[in-house]
């Protein structure tokens, strides 16, 4: 069999482990839905919860697609596709096969057809190097939960307050990041500005659909709040690129 | 009553955490199969030195990033979102949001079992839905690319994060405002004032945020300022 980046059974192989990886989702939602109805948790709501994580999810999705679309030249698709669709991002998957490309003599990048020794060297580095959470989380999940629980039932407020400092660390540093280039403003140049004004945008476009609400009395509107300042974020980025960058 | 609802919930969790346990474990193994099957199928073997290099420069950084991350996320994302999280990526950019958006729309806390069955539901869904994206993605990459790939719509691709976390930001700021104030501003001053702080860093600087936002708080509590 002659090897290509793209050869059919590289498909097929790529497929099945996806499959397996949807299989697990399924079943997780599955079980917590029945869980959700068996606590008395009212149907309606718990679709709702799907169809909002599901439509929030599509922008998202789609620059994952384009994170594919980058990869496969050099990769060929499905190792992209697999590496994306499990735990993995552009830039790590970027890193990981350059890293390994210069072990061997080659670059990514540059118009070199890869080999099946060099493409199997590749993907093991990759799959490798990111695996650690995938076996941590089930070595320490129950004792983190249990510790979790004893925090509460310790002090509830505390454990509260303690979950909410978590969220509020994590966004504060991508709020952080948001004004990376920030600094560009002081040399006279603008492109540091285009991330801290599309925020500007998203974050107005979800105070407005709150205001919306209150005034509105209707619901569905916050259901959809986040995906479309989501959307509406990423639209104004264009005209704001074009202007400042 | 209350003994039967405790029971159950121990006894869900206890399963969450026997399945999650099986399937990581599965999926790990299964994930290896995937290079070993190529290289049987082709009769391929790794070149040694750059398996090593690439292994070198690569995989020390992110097992020491994997490691805090797992302790950082998990008491995030609860149980069964943690295990599914950790096998289909994207946490900060898509799973953690999507959770954080589905707790506040239900109005529950993470740290309640309504919580876990919320965060779970939406990742899992978030999961499914991104892998049948990225499929049809796949399937019509052909015809996609010229969309994809479009110089126009590049700037709006480059600005999620940022458009993400202004509209998550604003809620969870403005309702936890106290909380938020210093390390809001302590990541504000590292971003700019280091050059080194950016995409490729941020994931480092969310346990450093988490922890200064834990430490500060707790003064505060003590303090009775919260």
């Amino acid at each position: 069999m002659t090897f290509s980046v793209n050869h059919p059974i590289l498909f097929l192989l790529a497929g099945i482990v996806i499959a397996v990886v949807l299989a697990q989702s399924v079943f997780f939602l599955i079980r917590a839905w029945r869980r959700g109805t068996q606590m008395g948790m009212d149907k309606k709501k718990l679709r709702r919860i799907v169809i909002n994580a599901a439509v929030f999810t599509i922008a998202p999705a789609v620059a994952i697609i384009i994170s594919v679309a980058t990869l496969a030249k050099n990769l060929g698709i499905p190792l992209p596709w697999l590496r994306l669709s499990v735990v993995g991002s552009q830039s790590y998957e970027t890193i990981a096969a350059s890293n390994t490309m210069e072990g061997m003599g080659i670059s990514l990048g540059s118009n070199v057809v890869l080999n099946a020794s060099q493409y199997v060297t590749i993907s093991l580095v990759m799959t490798i190097s990111i695996m650690v959470g995938i076996w941590l989380v089930p070595v320490v999940a129950r004792r983190m939960q249990k510790g979790m629980i004893s925090m509460e039932k310790r002090d509830k407020k505390w454990a509260d307050l303690f979950s909410a400092s978590m969220f509020i660390g994590m966004i504060a540093a991508f709020l952080g990041f948001v004004f990376c280039d920030f600094g560009s403003v002081f040399k006279g140049e603008t492109y540091g500005l285009i991330p801290v004004l599309v925020m500007l945008v998203s974050a107005l476009a979800m105070v407005l659909a709150g205001a919306l609400v209150k005034l509105t009395k209707k619901r569905w509107i916050s259901d959809y709040a986040l995906p479309v300042s989501l959307v509406i974020g990423m639209a104004s980025a264009i005209p704001i690129t074009a202007w400042l960058a | 009553m209350n003994d039967q609802m405790m029971t159950n919930d121990t006894s869900y969790m206890d399963s969450v955490h026997k399945w999650g346990r099986i399937w990581n474990f599965s999926v790990m193994g299964i994930l290896f199969l995937y290079p070993l099957a190529v290289a049987l199928l082709f009769g391929a073997v790794p070149d040694g030195k750059g398996l090593l290099m690439g292994l070198i420069a690569t995989a020390p950084m992110y097992w020491a990033v994997g490691i805090v991350e797992t302790f950082t996320y998990i008491p995030m994302l609860g149980a069964g979102g943690s295990y599914l999280s950790f096998v289909t990526g994207n946490i900060s950019n898509l799973k953690l949001p999507c959770a954080l958006n589905a707790l506040e729309q239900a109005e529950v806390k993470a740290n309640s079992d309504e919580g876990e069955v919320i965060s779970t539901i939406a990742i899992a869904t978030s999961s499914i839905v991104t892998t049948v994206i990225i499929i049809l993605g796949v399937i019509l990459l052909v015809p996609l690319t010229p969309v994809l790939e479009n110089p126009v719509l590049d700037p709006a691709f480059a600005q999620i994060l940022p458009a993400l976390f202004g509209a998550l930001g604003v809620v969870f700021v403005s309702r936890n405002w106290k909380i938020a104030v210093a390390p809001v501003v302590l990541m504000l001053i590292l971003f700019i004032s280091i050059p080194a702080l950016d995409s490729g860093t941020v994931g480092i600087m969310v346990p450093v945020s988490v922890i200064f936002t834990l430490i500060v708080s707790r003064v505060m509590y003590k303090k009775g300022w919260l």
